[in-house]
């Protein structure tokens, strides 16, 4: 079974953490891959770095240039990432936009993760019908979940339709935004992780988008699965070391 | 051979809309109406009577006779540098904002690179009594002083980009980042043929109206509504897919789409996308780019600020790659002589980036009976400083 899968049957909330590879150096991919677990962290979206991120915040983007300068390419992160199953057991996803692996070839891009150990794969500006027509048996050949994004005013169908292409999660965009926008969450964001989880979906549900402190964290977690935190941590390691991964993680419990 | 949009939002292989699930929404809300927009007889009556009291159309084809003289053969230029704002961006403009109106949306928001598509927008908001902010590349704002000027004085807000290169591509992802992030009120004015359907479309139906005035326009005067060739220069290609449109079909009518160059095909500092671009995706469209090996996007170059894009609207790519229109790339020096000598042929002074179009006529022989299109997308006023710094007037 796909590590997501059996990941998603344990019987607690979820922390997942993206981090975009490349940065702030080069050769930090593995070391806080293997940081993150260590600290208990239980999935990890590992950002493969875009040239125009149109989804992504300053601190996102920002990163990105800085890993491209660095160096890093998709091919290069396959190579970072060859031996990563020989000390990581969390599931593993890479996100990424999709010209890079258009460009890469998708079916090529897909073996590569399958070799190295990849899980799932979120592509923001990969659209539903394309997914559908053109790439779900790639995927499944390679034993790869897709994850699709839902914002507060994706329709109903829509979500039905995203549930039934899926077999893993749903990454639930927190709120109208791109990421590391947001600070807290209002009423609106309260009232949509409601509505979302009254749908009773077949998938469940992690968050992200804005979150970026223990209390942002537990309200995501309330009504769904888990959630995710990208532009902030970005932001920490930054300025700190890896090694100070573990205490960045307990604050968000403590 | 079909030109036009199929249902999906395609040209053959390119177009589309690879777009995050957080614009879906509002690029789903204009696709399903702008085509009833567009064809209802209210917008209709409406577009037109802007068109023609407020942008000046129809803007005149006029025979060039001593430009003429010099190539040897019939030259017509289509004078969309007499619109109003001194280009034909405000075509665009005109019918956008009255589809935004439509929409219910109240606020507007823009990319421009020299600025002459901010401009545009801000006069239409400015007309329309709408909140508009335009994204400008940080290094465009210090290069295009007075349009930044002429789009505050029409009551637009001006915001730096500030991320990546700081040009054109990266205003455009401020201004997607901006609808991203306020879904609900606001509507993005795309200046070209570019970004996830219906947009390409759309825009090409506004500036459509250039071929149709040449038809009309050219039966008049010649007796016959199709020209031998049509050339207009491509950046994303908007003022070319307005003059090629109502030939598409014609196969009689050679088209030819011209490129910058800028310092050479092979310098390393070009916007030739046809001949340097490889399929991709860019601002949510499947289409032909420049990128790294890796799908980087990369920087082009062009001295001409409006040529300056790293891609190419879909239905470009796919007239390029069904071979409909010829591609023809031509460099900075070029243009620049061909635009002085439109100057002292015909007394017209051309933006830099309607002078690539012109350059055309020194590296193609015409036969003297043909009848020759060259879309004038626009004045050169805005390029007066580059003009002078080059020729050191």
């Amino acid at each position: 079974m796909n590590r997501i899968n059996l990941k998603l049957q344990e019987n607690k909330k979820l922390l997942s953490i993206y981090f975009t590879a490349g940065f702030p150096n080069l050769n930090d991919t593995v070391a806080i891959i293997q940081e993150l677990e260590k600290s208990g962290v239980d999935m990890i979206e590992i950002g493969l770095p875009f040239s125009d991120p149109l989804a992504d915040g300053p601190t996102i983007q920002e990163s990105s240039t800085k890993a491209l300068e660095n160096g890093m390419t998709t091919k290069l992160l396959f190579e970072q990432l060859k031996d990563i199953r020989k000390s990581v057991t969390i599931p593993l996803l890479i996100m990424g936009y999709f010209n890079p692996i258009l460009q890469f070839g998708v079916e090529h891009f897909c073996e590569k993760c399958a070799e190295v150990g990849i899980d799932g794969l979120i592509i923001p500006d990969l659209p539903l019908t394309t997914f559908e027509e053109e790439y779900k048996t790639v995927f499944e050949h390679y034993n790869l979940k897709n994850i699709f994004l839902i914002t507060p005013q994706t329709a109903e169908e829509r979500i039905r339709k995203m549930d039934s292409l899926s077999d893993s999660f749903i990454y639930m965009v927190s709120s109208s935004s791109t990421t590391g926008s947001q600070n807290s969450f209002g009423d609106n964001q309260k009232n949509y992780f409601d509505r979302i989880a009254k749908m009773e979906l077949k998938n469940p549900q992690i968050v992200g988008f804005g979150i970026s402190d223990k209390a942002t964290f537990q309200q995501a977690i309330e009504r769904q699965k888990g959630a995710i935190i990208g532009s902030d941590f970005v932001k920490f390691i930054s300025q700190n070391n890896i090694a100070n991964i573990q205490n960045y993680i307990n604050n968000l419990f403590i | 051979m079909n030109y036009q949009v199929n249902e999906n939002g395609f040209y053959g292989d390119f177009g589309g809309a690879f777009i995050p699930e957080m614009l879906y929404p509002n690029v789903e809300e204009l696709r399903q109406n702008y085509l009833n927009y567009i064809n209802d007889a209210d917008f209709q009556s409406e577009f037109q009577q802007l068109l023609k009291d407020y942008v000046g159309r129809p803007t005149p084809l006029y025979f060039a006779k001593r430009l003429s003289e010099k190539y040897n053969t019939k030259i017509y230029l289509k004078r969309e540098d007499l619109c109003h704002t001194g280009a034909h961006k405000i075509n665009n403009t005109i019918g956008q904002i009255l589809v935004a109106k439509r929409l219910g949306k109240t606020r507007i928001i823009a990319e421009t690179g020299a600025g002459q598509h901010g401009v545009a927008t801000a006069t239409v908001c400015a007309l329309m009594g709408m909140e508009c902010i335009v994204y400008m590349g940080e290094i465009d704002i210090q290069r295009q002083a007075p349009n930044v000027a002429r789009m505050k004085m029409l009551g637009a807000e001006v915001r730096p980009a500030t991320s990546g290169s700081k040009t054109l591509k990266d205003a455009t992802n401020e201004a997607i980042r901006d609808w991203i992030n306020n879904p609900t009120n606001t509507y993005y004015i795309i200046g070209s043929v570019v970004g996830p359907h219906p947009y390409p479309d759309m825009v090409a139906r506004f500036q459509s109206i250039i071929s149709d005035e040449i038809k009309q326009q050219l039966f008049k005067k010649e007796g016959r509504k199709s020209p031998d060739y049509v050339i207009a220069c491509v950046g994303g290609g908007s003022n070319a897919a307005g003059a090629f449109y109502h030939f598409l079909n014609d196969e009689n009518v050679k088209l030819i789409a011209v490129e910058a160059a800028g310092k050479g095909i092979d310098s390393g500092e070009s916007a030739a996308t046809s001949v340097l671009g490889k399929i991709g995706i860019i601002h949510g469209s499947k289409t032909l780019l420049m990128q790294s090996e890796d799908g980087q996007i990369t920087e082009p170059y062009s001295i001409s600020a409006g040529l300056d894009y790293p891609g190419i609207g879909p239905l470009h790519a796919h007239l390029f790659d069904t071979q409909r229109a010829e591609f023809i790339a031509i460099t900075d020096n070029e243009a620049m002589q061909s635009g002085l000598n439109l100057c002292n042929t015909e007394g017209i002074i051309p933006a830099i980036e309607s002078a690539h179009a012109l350059a055309v006529l020194e590296t193609r022989k015409f036969k003297e009976n043909d009848i020759v299109v060259i879309n004038l997308s626009g004045r050169g006023d805005k390029d007066l400083n580059t003009y002078i710094d080059y020729f050191n007037f």
